[in-house]
């Protein structure tokens, strides 16, 4: 029993930190369901280029010696997000944007056919194969708990809990204050309408991609960080289980975004403690298949009732 | 003009930044440090071609619908439909004949891919279900001849309808949960479906042999005559001395090509049956209208279910017959690419049309063996031309023409 | 067997908080062609969704025939013989007028998969049967000569029709005709109410309707129920309904 509460403590850490960054991928899910009602099949993709750009960068200013590492780490940060957002833009127009007011499943076939492009494109300039991250933010904080026991709080897990509550923070304020922010409700509540308001729907609809994309590759940078390894296929199991946090917590909604991510975070790292590690993915698509079916309006979602 | 100019500029300049961390500089380890290695050149080169797509886009597309013809058959009435399937017919039945080995055993795998359209047709052409989880029921099948000529003995005629029993089983159960599910959650729950039999035919290592699978799965017999060098128990007759030929294996790459041809013909005939059939109708409606297939006492699930599950019996057909021709099955034949690629045969072929599924299959297979230099690019051609495909041509290459019940008026 | 064919008590229906309907009480007898009437809004659709069992009513009993069926999916609803039409015309509008109506009996038809895959001489006779039924409806409601349209191309009096006989097709104890009328001419609209009158007298059915064309209904409803603001303001005949002070206050508004 003594070693319950540091390990307890430990897996607090980790699950938060793990449900921090399914909640970051999920608030693109949710939006753009939100405001056009298609799932974004290729978000995990763009999840996975922000990790990439993040270490491309990293890379090259970290030949430059002498550069303090929080401006590494700011540049780092700030080229994979404007970059990625690029990728959310470019993804839209190129593959959604023609397809738009078509029948419900054309935009996710062309949305699986755009996940498959951008793993292989990665797959194709960066190689197949797993690199490694350096740990740039190494060490921990460590606790002690009395009777010796002692858990060391890694930064890297701790900083990404730190950046996404700032980051969630700064979104309720922008979707609930600014000009943006509302014009993006306005359209996930009725797209038609907001359009003969005079909102350029075509802007905001560009808009919440990028927004999307720029979350993910938050994301994206932070997992690198903190596993220190990267592939070009990690973006399709993380996509899933945040599309699965985004339906849990209700979608559309983007406080159940968040919720649904740190619930799915939780969730999984203490199921992993009670699982043989092998089982770790069919319990998340058991997740993922258990919450469609028996609760597909989630936490905070509203049930609609069909129209006859 | 100078507007245009300034687009294909602003296009090529972003498509420059964008491309510059994944494909220009390129991650290396070396001595265990990492390293860039700058491809200058292909940033250019990508940036060049979207100036020039970007440039040219104004003649491609009018007012956003496109000018450009793709390759495609005008449509078909049924009668030209039926003669289009009687001479890849009669093409199928000679090319054993002329073709060489290489040859006769790429068309056995196309012939698989025929099979698994068609039978995913069913599910997504005809009742509309996006299903993206049917390589799970295509495992079921092939696991299901391995494991039953592991475990039992069964040979590949007994296990054949055992393998459609159980993946049309397994089609039923899974069906009955998600098919109340709206189309895009019906999507996500089937992939996660297919994940999960994926992943336990993997862990499962006592049962299945997990990662390496199941292997020395035997071909099969010739009405219980063995079709191989000896014969395997004491005593046995073989094919070839039975004949008083002597034993090539060319024969049974002859064979194993005959029995996919025919699974693939009784395939094309039972989809072609069912769509003008009273369930084949209920498919369409319920494809629909939904709201009005019930206000006239029809059951959407249990429509939808039997879709589902004829679908899925054919993956079974198919993986028992997939196991039988590689002679091994393990967990790595299943991933959910394999679902996208019979996804995308139907959708290329044309949702619901049966020949373009089946042109789309022999396609999708032969294509990559004569661009083989190609063959790094396969996977992304491939995720380009079902982005493609869905804006210019959505409904596939050859799109179905329905059969349709005339009154004389 | 008494004489009442769908009896609806207590009826309570509402959205998140919003009472859409409030206690309606009403019985259809057999052979009755029975009407709901009352200004946009008024609950008269929720009604029918709730009989039809396209909503699940908060409240109330629905009795067709003797058998509870409140709270039972419409397509087991439809199956005991209560079909409706829909206001805004859901017909298979890519399949042609014939093949609505085969459709339609899917019910009906007890061919099984072997039969049909080989084409059994039982197969092709219950088609048969199957196509002259629906050519009989077709005759019926004048549609013969579209019969090998697609039913969305058919003009918008038409596609009425062949709704009507894509519901009788199924051979239903009661059928519900939400707004007919809506978008028909006048000479249209007279080949309508004798419809509906001719369905009742040849086929036995009773016919339940919501109308907002007075003509038709007061021509040719044996009784009607006037809703307003979601509660049921009267019952009665048509010479009395038409006479009712609360009923022309409904419509006209407080003056």
């Amino acid at each position: 029993m003594a070693d319950f509460l540091p390990q307890f403590t430990q897996q607090l850490i980790n699950g938060l930190s793990l449900g921090a960054i399914y909640a970051l991928i999920a608030i693109g899910y949710t939006m753009v369901y939100g405001i056009i009602g298609m799932i974004n099949f290729a978000h995990g993709e763009i999840y996975m280029i922000g990790a990439y750009v993040s270490l491309v960068t990293l890379t090259a200013l970290g030949a430059q010696s002498g550069v303090p590492l929080p401006i590494v780490l700011g540049a780092a940060l700030l080229v994979s997000v404007v970059v990625t957002a690029g990728y959310g833009f470019a993804v839209e127009r190129f593959a959604y944007r023609p397809l738009r007011g078509g029948p419900r499943l054309v935009p996710l076939i062309s949305a699986i056919g755009m996940s498959i492009l951008l793993q292989n494109y990665v797959a194709l300039g960066q190689g197949a194969r797993d690199v490694s991250v350096p740990q740039l933010i190494a060490g921990g904080i460590d606790i002690q708990m009395g009777e010796g026991y002692s858990v060391v709080l890694p930064y890297s897990r701790l900083a990404i809990i730190c950046v996404t509550v700032v980051l969630m923070v700064a979104l309720t304020l922008f979707i609930q204050y600014s000009r943006m922010g509302r014009a993006c409700r306005a359209c996930a509540q009725d797209m038609g309408m907001s359009n003969l308001l005079g909102i350029d729907t075509n802007r905001v609809i560009s808009f919440t991609f990028m927004l999307g994309a720029i979350l993910a590759a938050v994301g994206g940078m932070l997992i690198g960080l903190s596993v220190g390894r990267l592939s070009p296929f990690i973006g399709f199991i993380a996509g899933l289980k945040a599309f699965t946090a985004a339906v849990l917590g209700g979608i559309g909604s983007i406080p159940g975004a968040m919720l649904g991510g740190i619930v799915l975070g939780l969730a999984e790292t203490f199921a992993a403690g009670y699982m043989p590690s092998q089982y770790k993915d069919v319990v998340a698509f058991s997740l993922l298949v258990l919450v469609l079916l028996f609760w597909p309006t989630g936490l905070l979602g509203k049930s609609r009732l069909e129209k006859v | 003009m100078s507007q245009n100019l300034k687009n294909a500029a602003i296009a090529a300049l972003l498509t420059a930044v964008l491309v510059t961390p994944i494909i220009g500089l390129q991650l290396q380890r070396q001595n265990f440090e990492l390293t860039l290695i700058p491809h200058w050149d292909k940033v250019v080169l990508a940036s060049a071609a979207v100036f020039l797509i970007q440039l040219l886009h104004p003649y491609l597309f009018r007012n956003g619908r496109t000018a450009i013809r793709l390759p495609a058959w005008p449509q078909l009435q049924p009668r030209q439909q039926r003669i289009g399937m009687l001479v890849l017919l009669a093409i199928g039945f000679a090319w054993p004949f002329f073709g060489s080995r290489g040859a006769v055993d790429l068309a056995t795998l196309a012939l698989i891919y025929v099979v698994l359209g068609l039978g995913l047709n069913i599910v997504v052409g005809f009742a509309g279900l996006l299903d993206l989880g049917y390589v799970g029921f295509y495992a079921i099948g092939g696991y299901t001849y391995a494991l039953l000529y592991n475990y039992f003995g069964f040979g590949f005629w007994e296990s054949l309808p055992v393998a459609a029993a159980m993946a049309a089983l397994a089609g039923f159960l899974l069906g009955f949960p998600v098919l109340r599910l709206r189309g895009d959650y019906l999507a996500i729950v089937t992939l996660g479906f297919g994940e999960i039999i994926r992943l336990m035919l993997n862990n499962m290592t006592e049962l299945t042999g997990g990662p390496d699978g199941i292997s020395g799965i035997p071909k099969p017999t010739v009405f219980g005559i063995e079709m191989t060098r000896r014969a395997s128990t004491e005593g046995g007759t073989t094919f070839h001395e039975l004949l008083g030929l002597s034993y090539q294996s060319q024969h049974m790459v002859i064979y194993m090509y005959l029995l996919a041809l025919i699974l693939a013909v009784f395939t094309w005939f039972v989809s072609n049956r069912l769509i003008r059939m009273p369930i084949g109708r209920a498919w369409e409606a319920l494809r629909e209208d939904e709201i009005a297939c019930r206000s006239l006492g029809l059951n959407p699930t249990a429509v939808k279910l039997s879709a589902f599950t004829l679908g899925a019996t054919f993956a079974g057909l198919a993986g028992s017959f997939f196991a039988a021709r590689q002679g091994l099955v393990n967990p790595e034949s299943f991933t959910f690419i394999e679902s996208a690629l019979i996804l995308a045969v139907v959708v290329l072929g044309g949702m619901g049309s049966q020949l373009g599924v089946v042109l789309a299959a022999i396609l999708i297979t032969v294509l990559p063996e004569i661009a083989r230099g190609l063959a790094e690019y396969r996977m992304l051609i491939f995720g380009l031309v079902m982005v493609l495909m869905m804006i210019w041509r959505p409904q596939g290459l050859l799109p179905a023409t329905r059969p349709q019940v005339e009154l004389p008026t | 067997m008494s004489s009442a064919l769908l009896e609806v008590t207590g009826l309570r229906m509402g959205f998140g908080g919003l009472v859409a309907v409030d206690n309606v009480e009403f019985t259809v007898k057999r052979d009755e062609i029975f009407a709901i009437i009352g200004p946009n809004g008024a609950g008269k659709t929720t009604v029918f969704n709730c009989v039809s069992g396209f909503y699940k009513p908060l409240a109330g009993e629905i009795v067709l025939d003797g058998e509870r069926i409140t709270g039972k999916p419409s397509h087991q609803v439809a199956r005991r013989g209560l079909v409706r039409t829909f206001q805004n015309i859901r017909l298979f509008k890519q399949l042609t007028a014939v093949e609505n109506l085969l459709v339609a009996q899917h019910r009906q038809l007890k061919t099984g998969l072997v039969s049909g895959l080989l084409k059994t001489p039982g197969f092709r006779r219950s088609e048969q049967e199957a196509l002259q039924r629906a050519a009989f409806w077709l005759d019926r409601v004048g549609l013969r000569a579209f019969a090998n349209r697609p039913a969305g191309t058919l003009a918008y009096g038409h596609q009425r029709r062949l709704e009507i006989a894509r519901c009788m097709i199924t051979e239903p104890r009661l059928l519900l005709l939400d707004e007919p009328a809506a978008g028909l001419n006048p000479q249209e609209k007279r080949e309508l109410q004798l419809l509906i009158d001719e369905l009742r007298r040849d086929h036995g059915v009773a016919v339940l309707l919501i109308e907002h064309d007075m003509g038709l209904v007061m021509g040719v409803s044996d009784r009607i129920l006037v809703m307003d603001h979601g509660k049921q303001i009267t019952t009665d005949i048509p010479e009395r309904v038409r006479a009712d002070e609360r009923v022309i206050k409904a419509y006209l508004g407080e003056s």
